[in-house]
């Protein structure tokens, strides 16, 4: 395996300041945008690299535990911060975390446990990474899912009410709206699916190749990875749809969309 | 045979409204722009919440599923609302037998919603509404963009539904003598309760 220099990563870092530098030639306007992603990325990855290091040191389920919840909680803000139209209260922050903290979680036990079989079923070199794979792509199709869900419902609001005045029950008045949420949740994922080997590499096995492992063993992982993210999303996608569609709704079958903030930015 | 009974009803700050139809009684209800007529239909409708009480006959809004309710009380809305391209997914297949009082042939169910004129929408969602077969019919405004032919096609057709099944009519109008033919009783609404309407 041939390890990373510094200087090795600084070449590369070059790169990116002669794009700012374009970028601000151009006048687009990126380049303090980019710039300051890109110092976040050095800085996240080495402190996550450092974290993982004494993590792999202390093997105990108490720690991973700890980080776990960590991740959560940034996903959970993150997919927050992306609606445009989030639920009041503890809805906004606690419908998508809890819709990825049932789906991320129960799969990556299940599959720890199950399939993968370390010794302790919670060894930090499988748990981590397997939870953030999963955390990291639930929380892009809830994101999604949520967002294109509750800015149809209040577009469409006359026309989900006038299926209330024509008897239909709160399901038969959103089934629509929610369909098209979720197909916008699972894209992602399964154009990824089709579309892998073909058009792209996966980042995981790139990963894995470049440093030295076995390509068939990287292609086995990144197939499990897949299958893994995509039940994780489906599952993750559908239970938040199933809250966000009931909590538009009261008991009396009304649309509610009080329960909804009006977007930030207008 | 439905009368439909609303007690102190109060909606969005407004109210308290008492209101009483009896079955196969059409009442008018006019009031200046903004007094809320559309919201008090919608809370007899129980699609905004409300305090207070609506009957019909001797069965309470709160004692049944809301879906059920407005399948009995049918709010037709001064705008129509259509989901499918087609207007016949609309009526979910069924034969429509207010089709042809309205002037439509039996094609119009292939006809494609985003063709139809605003009459048209708005004579066909009267059929679409009545498809429930309501015992309340809750109409604001079903007239506003017709032409006169079509007003009376309109005003014959609920006029005929509410001597055969006994439904109770609340018709909203802007027009003092339309209110004046449709109504056997006439309303003129506030911003606390009603008032008798001379039109």
């Amino acid at each position: 395996m041939i390890t990373l220099s510094a200087l090795d990563l600084s070449l590369a870092a070059c790169l990116v300041l002669a794009l700012a530098a374009l970028s601000w030639r151009m006048r687009l306007g990126l380049s303090g945008q980019l710039l300051v992603a890109a110092a976040r990325t050095v800085v996240q990855l080495l402190l996550v690299g450092l974290v993982l290091k004494a993590l792999f040191a202390h093997v105990h389920l108490l720690w991973i535990g700890g980080i776990s919840l960590v991740m959560l909680l940034a996903a959970g803000r993150e997919v927050m911060a992306r609606q445009q139209r989030r639920f009041t209260g503890g809805w906004g922050f606690g419908l998508g975390t809890g819709a990825m903290f049932v789906s991320s979680f129960a799969i990556a036990i299940l599959t720890l446990v199950t399939i993968i079989g370390a010794d302790p079923w919670y060894e930090p070199q499988y748990a981590v990474p397997l939870l953030g794979m999963l955390l990291g792509n639930t929380m892009n199709g809830i994101a999604l899912a949520l967002d294109r869900l509750t800015a149809t419902a209040w577009q469409q609001r006359a026309v989900i009410e006038q299926r209330l005045m024509l008897g239909a029950t709160r399901h038969e008045a959103i089934t629509d709206i929610r369909r098209e949420a979720m197909r916008s949740g699972m894209m992602p994922i399964i154009n990824a699916m089709s579309v892998a080997g073909l058009v792209s590499l996966p980042g995981m096995m790139t990963g894995q190749i470049l440093a030295g492992s076995p390509p068939v063993e990287a292609v086995k992982y990144q197939i499990l990875i897949m299958f893994l993210i995509s039940a994780g999303t489906g599952f993750g996608v559908t239970t938040a749809l199933w809250l966000a569609a009931k909590r538009l709704f009261d008991e009396r079958h009304r649309l509610r969309l009080d329960t909804l903030n009006s977007p930030r930015n207008y | 045979m439905s009368r439909l009974q609303v007690n102190e009803l109060r909606t969005h700050g407004r109210g308290p409204y008492s209101l009483y139809i009896a079955d196969g009684e059409c009442v008018s209800l006019r009031g200046p722009s903004g007094a809320g007529k559309s919201l008090l239909l919608r809370a007899i409708a129980d699609l905004d919440p409300h305090q207070g009480q609506v009957q019909l006959d001797d069965t309470p809004c709160t004692q049944i599923p809301a879906p059920q309710w407005r399948r009995r009380v049918s709010l037709l809305p001064a705008e129509s609302q259509w989901w499918a391209d087609e207007v016949g997914a609309h009526f979910a297949g069924r034969e429509c037998p207010w089709l042809r009082p309205l002037g439509f042939g039996p094609e119009v169910m292939g006809w494609q919603v985003s063709r139809l004129s605003s009459g048209e929408k708005q004579r066909l969602a009267l059929a679409r509404a009545l498809m429930n077969r309501p015992q309340a019919l809750l109409l604001d405004e079903p007239t506003a963009s017709l032409d006169a032919a079509n007003v009376a096609a309109v005003e014959r057709l609920v006029a005929g539904y509410r001597t055969d099944t006994g439904a109770a009519v609340l018709w909203v109008s802007h027009d003092a003598a339309q209110a004046e033919r449709v109504g056997a009783r006439h309303l003129w609404l506030t911003a606390t309760g009603f008032e008798e309407d001379r039109p």
